[in-house]
């Protein structure tokens, strides 16, 4: 027996189903009931009941890429806020390999990084790493926070949703798996980012949003249609500026 | 606060000082997500209580030796306004609002999933804005909200409400003159779904029998309650 | 990056703010003498004697007025007393911490303080009941609910509007005996409307009501207070970095202008 439909708004305690659904992310198993464990979305896959959260915090894993800003220099490693309850280390060794040199002279405090989490262990200590294609430090742009949760959604469908955000403003844009986006491109269109994104976040859990954004892209862009040629002049300058160590 | 008396009573029930049933709750609203900064956030209003929660976390936990290895820690902080009550209170903590920040807490982290998140901490500020008797529990009430505001996973929504004994009569949430002159007050929070108790004080002085009546009706009031916690975080997320 | 503890603020963000102020521009598009929406309400709490709660932007702030019967200071017999507290609650911003006022927080509340008591808004002469023994004191209570930038502007704004409605009993003096009236409230006299307009030096531009994350970038911050007739009557710099006279006298000249729009929100 089930209680709910999918895409459902339910809250934590709420009963879902009985014993014959499988209990998946956002939900637990309290006896012969599945209840949900946060405020979210109820995912039905089959016999799996999900519950999706629109409000958490980054727990880091494995594998993840996330952007980081160096907040502290130790012994023979940096310390990252990576907009989590746990904070990130980065080993010397990963920028220096063997050899021993100055931290402060490769990345000091209020650097932003794009890095890999390497391993976590047991009590959420979070190795991170650098080695990689486009893991690096970033130079100018700026930076947008949106909610963990919502980073599939505004990434899309193999890239659909922030391809589109890319074509229509010529920004440049990498997205942390831990919320923070990093975009670069012509001040116009660094806002009208960080709006189309902030409008993605608020409203990640709405059907028709893709069509939303392009709307939305459509006005803003081409309301600024006097910067096309130098939005133009600037993605050819863009290209040159990759985002790599130095 | 002007007491909205409800029509239709129950035939035989005794009337209240302020006109209420014997198992009428103040007039009570929730909204959820109030707040800017916070995590997560809810504004209670409860009778002429005003009370504004504000959760951050799970966070990192600057006080290493206060760090659980394998699990968070819920921290608590309820605080009083200065013109919260009649004469104006000292700002800071006081004995007594230690005491209520210490059993908050511990009234809340049973319905949380701590342990998804060691070392870490879940700082939950309560701030009474304004007092009319029954501030702990409107204050838990609130956090409750907040907390699943803030996307922190829980089993169930803690809720809180009081009943006890005023003018020999056994009653549900006490009004602040209730409080005061009244014989007992039995504040309770509860997690509704499986009926486990988090919170439990009394003072006064209560029969067996009357004790029993008493946690009856504040667990009854604790589940209407309920209710209005769930629409709040319905009416915030939904369309 | 916004919550956390430790503020430290990313190189980038502080080079786009920058670069923007600089175009004569602002990240929430702004122009550089405009405030954010305001929003002022009166009578909040029931309880307090006079109470507001102000936002700007999303800065939120609580002030109530509770009064009492007090001893006047020796060097002030014939004068009622103000009172002006201020708390930095830590539900505010994840960079408060609970205890005692900090230096931002004492900072705030005598900051503000000044733009009342120079600014003379209440006449507290009036607040006198027996010269040299009793006299009225009134305290103003700052809560700070929700920190997005500005506390100085926001505060004063909602300190006056809680002045302006605060009721107290009347009191008299029958054979040496105070009477106090609860049933007869009367306002509190009020001479002046003084407000207070912060501003911040980010890059070479000075920037009106700056945002929580200008002032995580700022150089300096310069907050003037004027009374009606524009008379300046508080000041306080804040910040490392120096200002030039020029962008003091302008900051003085915006205040003047923006404080007239500011008083509308009070009626």
């Amino acid at each position: 027996m089930i209680t709910v439909k999918d895409k459902d708004l339910v809250v934590p305690g709420e009963v879902l189903a009985d014993e014959e659904y499988n209990s998946g992310r956002g939900t637990f198993r309290e006896e012969n009931k599945i209840c949900s464990s946060v405020v979210g979305l109820v995912a039905l896959r089959n016999k799996k009941i999900s519950v999706i959260p629109l409000q958490s915090k980054y727990i880091p894993k494995r594998g993840d890429v996330v952007i980081g800003e160096i907040t502290d220099i130790r012994f023979s490693m940096w310390g990252l806020d990576i907009n989590s309850p746990y904070s990130g280390l980065l080993p010397a060794s990963e920028v220096f390999g063997k050899e021993k040199r100055e931290l402060e002279r490769a990345f000091v405090i209020g650097d932003v990084l794009f890095l890999r989490v390497i391993d976590v262990d047991e009590v959420k200590k979070v190795k991170l790493g650098l080695k990689g294609r486009g893991l690096g430090k970033f130079r100018g742009g700026i930076l947008i926070n949106i909610t963990p949760t919502k980073v599939p959604r505004l990434i899309g469908k193999k890239g659909s949703m922030i391809n589109m955000i890319k074509d229509q403003t010529k920004c440049e844009i990498v997205v942390g798996q831990n919320g923070v986006v990093w975009v670069k491109g012509q001040p116009e269109m660094e806002r009208v980012t960080e709006k189309v994104i902030k409008m993605i976040e608020e409203q990640a859990h709405t059907s028709g949003l893709t069509d939303r954004v392009r709307d939305m892209l459509m006005e803003l862009v081409n309301g600024n249609s006097d910067n096309q040629k130098e939005d133009e002049d600037n993605l050819n300058e863009n290209k040159d500026i990759k985002t790599s160590i130095d | 606060m002007i007491i909205i008396i409800t029509l239709g009573k129950k035939e035989g029930s005794v009337k209240r000082a302020d006109g209420r049933a014997f198992d009428e709750l103040r007039p009570i609203k929730i909204e959820a997500g109030v707040l800017e900064r916070a995590d997560g956030s809810a504004y209670l209003e409860f009778g002429g209580n005003k009370v504004l929660v504000a959760v951050y976390g799970p966070r990192e936990f600057h006080i290493r030796r206060f760090q659980k290895p394998d699990q968070a820690v819920v921290r608590c902080r309820y605080n009083m306004a200065p013109f919260s009550v009649d004469d104006r209170k000292r700002p800071g903590p006081d004995r007594r609002s230690v005491e209520i920040s210490k059993i908050t807490s511990e009234a809340l982290a049973p319905a949380v999933f701590l342990e998804k998140y060691p070392r870490s901490t879940i700082d939950v500020f309560i701030e009474v804005l304004e007092a009319e008797g029954g501030t702990r529990c409107a204050g838990i009430t609130a956090a409750s909200v907040a907390m699943a505001d803030a996307g922190i996973p829980m089993r169930d929504m803690v809720v809180a409400c009081a009943a006890g004994k005023a003018d020999d009569n056994v009653v549900l949430d006490l009004s602040e003159k209730e409080d005061k002159e009244g014989q007992a007050d039995l504040p309770v929070a509860v997690m509704p779904r499986t009926g486990e108790i988090t919170l439990i004080q009394m003072d006064g002085n209560l029969s067996s029998e009357e004790f029993e009546k008493a946690l009856d009706l504040a667990l009854e009031g604790c589940k209407k309650i309920s209710e209005i916690q769930k629409d709040a975080l319905k009416t915030r997320y939904g369309e | 990056m916004v919550n956390k503890m430790v503020d430290i603020i990313p190189e980038i963000t502080k080079k786009s703010i920058t670069n923007l102020i600089n175009n004569g521009e602002r990240a929430d598009n702004r122009a550089l003498d405009e405030y954010r929406d305001i929003t002022l309400e009166t009578g909040v709490i029931t309880k307090a004697e006079g109470s507001a709660r102000v936002k700007i932007g999303n800065t939120q702030i609580m002030i109530g007025a509770k009064s009492q019967i007090a001893e006047p200071f020796p060097d002030t017999p014939k004068n009622g007393v103000l009172m002006t507290n201020s708390e930095l609650l830590p539900m505010a911003s994840p960079t408060f911490e609970p205890g005692p006022p900090d230096e931002r927080s004492v900072e705030l509340s005598r900051v503000v303080d000044r733009c009342l008591r120079e600014g003379g808004v209440i006449d507290l002469e009036k607040l006198c009941i027996i010269p040299g023994e009793k006299v009225w004191m009134i305290f103003l209570d700052i809560h700070v609910l929700d920190y997005d930038g500005n506390l100085m502007d926001a505060a004063a704004l909602g300190c006056l509007a809680a002045i302006m409605d605060t009721k107290i009993p009347e009191a008299t003096v029958r054979d040496g005996e105070i009477v106090i009236d609860k049933e007869k409230l009367i306002e509190l006299p009020i001479k002046e409307k003084a407000l207070l307009c912060t501003f911040a030096k980010i890059g070479n531009e000075l920037v009106l009501d700056p945002s929580l994350e200008e002032e995580r970038v700022m150089g300096a911050r310069i907050t003037v207070g004027v009374i009606e007739d524009g008379s300046v009557c508080a000041m306080q710099k804040g910040g490392e970095e120096p200002l030039t006279k020029e962008e003091i006298m302008k900051a003085i000249k915006i205040t003047k202008e923006k404080t007239d729009i500011l008083r509308k929100h009070l009626n």
